[in-house]
């Protein structure tokens, strides 16, 4: 998983975006060449990672690290854009365990090395659309969610996932706040159908270094067709159940954040249109562009909700 | 006599001459942020999102200015210091900002795409309050001059006292333009609450003292 050698590029692959991609990862290898293997203890001492191009990424122009790391929603540590960037240096991120349980045949507890041993980093370079307007292009390192899913065999009664955030008051200021603005710990859910889809990451990445603590680290969900808030954050439980599990927004507004929310520009937040979103980083002259159902991905995602009324599951 | 008048108009002049310059002072250092941010915002200093940044720093100098000019009547009934001469420049900054914070809104986030403006005013609440404040905002600034005054008379201070519906609107407005309850927009409701409070009671006093009179 972890570089000790430059990536080798097959001939066969050398389309310009293949070009593109491998040319991005020869750098993170070279980048690499020297340093320890050991992944960082801490958050903020990025190790680089060895990732694979995906043919499940877009080709568009990724946003700069810098806007990536700087501009986001991480209400444990605080509720401004730059608050996370600020004051998530005080989570532990080492060591870190993953428990998933629930309705499958072989509950675990994972360290995060042995979660991570038996699998290939992929470079996913996906879009992000925020439930409040704004779109990012983010490479993150991750690998498929049901690959964890496998690992310990759904029971046939399962079918939904619920994840859980770390909640640690003493490490996230957001959480020793006046009052709560949302119910901690931060919950999310998947259907298991969307959790076993290959768009459906675990993320340890991010321009081909582990994930800053302010993104999520040492380990979170990336649903690229959803808004941003449902891939969950430094993740501590997976849980599979039967019942559709309670997620923070829409725990906290259900008429506003429903249990689905994906990326729908026909369907209008009660507060603000989903029409339109402006990308990230490109700075005072940036222009609005339509928001696209499910977030572009609807080829590989629209048959999960066949027949669905989507205004209703919103 | 003649004498007598020379000399009192003396230093009345300068007094007016020290008021405008305080007045002009202040219409310097009202707009000090404004600059500041459009000067950031323009050498691409304001971050990751910085039409939103901008939006917002001028809506929030709008509230602050608001806030000021709100203050000046219970500053002065509870500690005797009058800034009454320099209000209307207060409320006209205030009208300012907020025309800075419509125009960004109109021109650099939707580009003058009317028609998403349109159904933002129409659908979206905050935008409803907002558009609420800055309509009321227009004929207060417009009929701020003194021959306004003069010719408005008594319907003057009726007109002005739309103000404080202003301040309202422009309270939820920014409580409902954020996610969840974080603690800003609370702080700024809770001032504004009890900026009409505080006239609300004076009212009701006022109207007490003046009934068993008239009974
Ligand atoms: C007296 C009038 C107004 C006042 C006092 C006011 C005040 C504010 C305040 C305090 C904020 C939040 C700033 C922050 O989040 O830090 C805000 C945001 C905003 N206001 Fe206003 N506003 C007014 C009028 C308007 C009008 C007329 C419009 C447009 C039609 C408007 C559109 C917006 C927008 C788009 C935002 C940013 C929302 C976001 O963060 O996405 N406002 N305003």
């Amino acid at each position: 998983m972890l570089i000790s050698h430059a990536p080798l590029i097959r001939p066969s692959e050398i389309t310009p975006r293949d070009v593109y991609l491998n040319r991005r990862s020869l750098m993170l290898g070279a980048a690499a060449a020297g340093l320890s293997a050991a992944m960082a203890p801490r958050g903020a001492e990025a190790a680089q990672l060895e990732a694979s191009p995906s043919p499940l990424s877009t080709d568009e122009e990724p946003t700069a690290l810098e806007h990536i790391t700087n501009y986001n929603n991480y209400y444990e540590f605080g509720t401004g854009k730059e608050d996370p960037a600020k004051n998530a240096h005080t989570l532990t991120t080492k060591p870190w365990s993953v428990k998933v349980d629930g309705l499958v045949s072989r509950p675990a507890e994972f360290d995060l090395e042995d979660l991570l041993k038996p699998v290939t980093l992929e470079e996913r370079i996906y879009r992000l659309r925020c439930v409040e307007g704004w779109s990012m292009v983010i490479p993150w390192v991750g690998f498929p969610l049901s690959e964890v899913l496998n690992r310990v065999e759904p029971l046939g009664s399962a079918k939904f996932v619920a994840f859980e955030t770390v909640m640690r008051p003493d490490e996230m200021p957001g959480l020793r706040a006046f009052f709560n603005v949302l119910d901690w710990p931060y919950v999310e859910g998947l259907r298991l159908d969307e959790a076993m889809h290959p768009l459906t990451i675990l993320t340890v990445g991010l321009y081909g270094e582990t994930l800053p603590n302010q993104n999520g680290a040492p380990i979170r969900l990336v649903v690229p067709w959803k808004y941003g808030f449902k891939s969950i954050k430094s993740i501590v439980r997976i849980t599979l159940t039967e019942e559709q599990p309670p997620t923070s927004w829409s725990k906290q507004n259900p008429r506003e954040y429903g249990f689905y929310s994906n990326v729908n520009p026909e369907v209008d937040h009660p507060r603000w249109s989903q029409a339109t979103e402006l990308p990230i980083g490109q700075g005072i002259f940036a222009k609005r562009k339509p928001t696209l159902l499910f977030n572009g991905y609807a080829d590989q995602v629209a048959q999960l909700y066949a027949g669905m009324d989507l205004t209703k599951f919103y | 006599m003649l004498q007598i008048t020379d000399v009192a108009r003396e230093p009345r002049l300068s007094k007016a001459l020290r008021f405008r310059l305080l007045r002009a002072t202040l219409y310097w250092v009202g707009f000090a942020p404004a600059v500041w941010v459009f000067y950031l915002g323009f050498t691409n200093q304001l971050g990751a999102n910085p039409v939103r940044t901008l939006e917002q720093e001028l809506g929030i100098w709008t509230l602050r200015f608001l806030i000021t000019t709100l203050m000046v009547t219970p500053l002065r009934d509870l500690t005797g210091i009058s800034l009454i001469r320099y209000r209307r420049t207060l409320g006209l900054l205030t009208f300012y900002y907020a025309l800075l914070h419509f125009t960004t809104y109109m021109l650099i986030d939707y580009r003058l795409d009317l028609q998403a403006i349109a159904a933002d005013i129409v659908k979206r609440p905050y935008i409803t309050f907002g558009m609420l404040a800055f309509a009321i905002l227009v004929p207060l600034a417009i009929t701020s001059n003194d021959r306004m005054v003069r010719r408005l008379r008594g319907a003057w201070a009726k007109l002005h006292r739309w103000v404080y519906l202003v301040a309202a609107a422009a309270a939820v407005h920014y409580l409902l333009v954020v996610k969840s309850w974080p603690m800003e927009p609370l702080v700024y409701f809770a001032i504004v609450a009890v900026l009409l409070a505080y006239r609300l009671g004076k009212h009701l006093r006022r109207r007490r003292r003046r009934r068993p009179a008239a009974a």
